[in-house]
């Protein structure tokens, strides 16, 4: 039986995790715990975010402080659309990848011209930027946001009418998000990638037009969190400019972060983790903030590895058992 | 009484006194820029070092000088403890966090200093409340000043003086002392500055320090016009993150001139684009598009600088 068994103790967490999430809205159901189930898609639509900027912060190098802006971008891509009455949910899908990914490739070809302290500040200058904009588009709310009044029209058996049907669509998009990537990083586009975020120069002299797999690296990963914010569209209902500040792109490098920098499962953990520390401290205490602050400073002075490498020693134990 | 449009063109007449009002907003933003982006640009230039909570400072500097306002009654006792009492928090910042973190890449840098913005926020509301606070002016500062037809509010006046003033001690601090010329030693080249063996952990100590009472300074220029508030500065160190783009890493000069240009832009922008617009488009349109692209503005030309001069307009003498 054993034989079926992911190899290291934190791949079995991990799967155990993925089962826990699958079978979680009836457990939630038969509990009768809806609001969990909430908390829960919510956590998981972030973890789509997470995901993406760990494709590029983790595995790439380029520490986007922008990212945001492509949660917002994807969820207008719903408000807007559903403002003049169209709510097709292919259409919606669509728009969200085509304008996310365009304005990945504009600004993505400005910042990737540069590295380090430039890169960084001028992600979140564009992000700002849009938020900026949709905060002056009176014509769809300004910052008192959009409501959208019904959710994506798919076929009867794709639909995401209900909490159920909701949450399965953003666990099958997590699954196959999560699918797309490992898949990605262990073909060759993921070596050129995370050996250009160590070296590039021998990358290049190894003949790789590094820019060009970067940028692409860097469209892919921004049309994977525009989904995440047409999933955000649907589940929140409202939209406002507010998704897309910057200080919420903070907060997903937070997330990736605790989670672990650079590894498939990480950022799926950091979110959960994340989300349930937000919900279990706000409750406890109108300053939070200051908590999550002190722990974030603490996580980068003394926890390196995050959560996955709080796991690695179990793995080694493992190792010397085998 | 709206003013009729000219008869020539048919565009609205230009009102002089409105021009000159709004040019005197985009030379207080421009200078107010200038203020928290000088500090950043020499913060990145000598120890690379990113600093998102450097607004952080432009807030508490306000809620410093409002505190001590309400104490002592008067305006100018706020400013100058409240510079000293920003000074010390800068310090204390560079001596136990910031220091630690030159060493390490940048994406710590951003956790860290993203971590400190959700602290020290967190800590004002812990300590002054929810709700802003306004500063009262002396009544000398709140009256008006006539030159010919044209009244300005003195204390705008005031704001823009002390910008400039501000700017002019800096140049001198930095072209003519022995101290400038190891800050501009360091913007060039960090590790010939610590091989010659300056004591490069006070430099730091003192350009971090510095760069927080500028920005504190200018927190507590605005307070009196817009009121301490919680998050003050977080929208407005964007901005001066592209003015240090703009003006290239490391430069004073720069950091000066990109700010008045972009304090300007932005400024003239927000109130004149829609009747340039409507030279080339219909009024409801030009309307529509104003707001969203003098939004856009600015980092549309952090854009153009980057693709064409990707240094920036003055990166200082020698920088890699």
């Amino acid at each position: 039986v054993t034989r079926w068994l992911p190899k290291t103790v934190s791949s079995r967490i991990y799967a155990a995790l993925l089962v826990l999430l699958a079978v979680a809205p009836f457990v939630l159901g038969w509990l009768d715990q809806p609001f969990y189930l909430d908390l829960l898609s919510r956590g998981l639509i972030l973890a789509i975010a997470v995901v993406s900027l760990n494709l590029i912060l983790g595995y790439g190098g380029m520490v986007s402080l922008g990212h945001a802006a492509y949660i917002g971008i994807g969820a207008y891509c719903v408000g807007i659309p559903a403002y003049y009455d169209y709510y097709s949910g292919w259409l919606h899908l669509a728009l969200a990848i085509g304008v996310g990914g365009l304005f990945a490739l504009i600004t993505g070809a400005i910042s990737l011209r540069t590295r380090g302290v430039y890169f960084i500040m001028i992600t979140m200058a564009f992000s700002q930027m849009i938020f900026f904009i949709f905060l002056s588009l009176e014509e769809y709310g300004a910052d008192d946001g959009l409501v959208i009044y019904a959710r994506s029209e798919f076929p009867d058996w794709l639909s995401m009418d209900s909490a159920l049907g909701l949450y399965y669509w953003i666990f099958t998009v997590l699954l196959l998000s999560l699918f797309f990537i490992h898949r990605l990083v262990h073909a060759h586009f993921g070596r050129v990638i995370v050996g250009s975020k160590f070296n590039e120069q021998r990358m290049q002299a190894l003949g790789f037009n590094t820019y060009r797999y970067r940028l692409a690296c860097y469209v892919l990963s921004a049309m994977l969190c525009s989904v995440a914010g047409v999933l955000l569209g649907n589940f929140a209902g409202f939209i406002s400019p507010d998704i897309m500040s910057w200080p919420r792109s903070g907060e997903l490098i937070f997330m990736v972060i605790i989670g672990g920098v650079g590894t498939l499962f990480g950022p799926l953990v950091g979110t959960i983790a994340f989300v349930l520390l937000e919900e279990f401290l706000s409750a406890l205490t109108v300053y939070w903030h200051l908590i999550f602050g002190i722990l974030l400073v603490l996580l980068v002075l003394y926890g390196k590895g995050g959560i996955h490498g709080w796991l690695g020693p179990l793995d080694r134990r493992g190792e010397d058992h085998g | 009484v709206p003013i009729p449009p000219d008869f020539r063109t048919g565009l609205p007449r230009m009102d002089w006194s409105l021009l000159i009002t709004q040019f005197l907003n985009g030379l207080q933003l421009g200078l107010l820029l200038f203020l928290l982006a000088s500090g950043l640009t020499l913060i990145f230039g000598i120890m690379d070092f990113i600093n998102l909570s450097h607004g952080s400072f432009y807030m508490i500097g306000a809620y410093f000088c409002g505190t001590v306002v309400a104490l002592t009654g008067s305006f100018l006792a706020g400013i100058v403890f409240g510079l000293v009492g920003i000074f010390i928090v800068g310090a204390v910042v560079e001596r136990f966090i910031a220091r630690r973190l030159y060493r390490s890449d940048h994406l710590d840098h951003v956790l860290v200093t993203f971590g400190l913005i959700l602290i020290f926020d967190t800590l004002v509301h812990l300590l002054w409340g929810a709700q802003g606070m306004a500063i009262p002016l002396p009544d000398i500062l709140n009256g008006q000043i006539e030159i010919g037809t044209l009244v300005l509010p003195t204390y705008r006046v005031l704001i823009i003086a002390c910008g400039l003033l501000v700017a002019a001690l800096l140049y001198v601090l930095v072209v003519r002392t022995r101290l400038g010329m190891l800050i501009r030693a360091g913007a060039s080249n960090r590790t010939m500055v610590e091989a010659l063996g300056v004591n490069i952990n006070r430099l730091y100590l003192i350009v971090f320090a510095l760069g927080a009472a500028m920005a504190g300074f200018a927190g507590m220029l605005i307070a009196p016009i817009t009121e301490a508030s919680i998050g003050m500065g977080n929208d407005i160190i964007i901005v001066a993150f592209v003015v240090v783009i703009v003006g290239g890493i490391g430069s004073v000069k720069g950091a000066f001139y990109a700010a008045l240009i972009l304090g300007m832009l932005d400024t003239l922008s927000r109130s004149y684009l829609d009747v340039v617009l409507q030279l080339f488009m219909p009024v409801n349109y030009a309307e529509t598009a104003a707001p969203a692209l003098s939004a856009m503005l600015i980092y549309v030309l952090m854009a153009a600088v980057l693709a064409f001069r990707p240094q920036g307009l003055f990166p200082p003498a020698g920088a890699k």
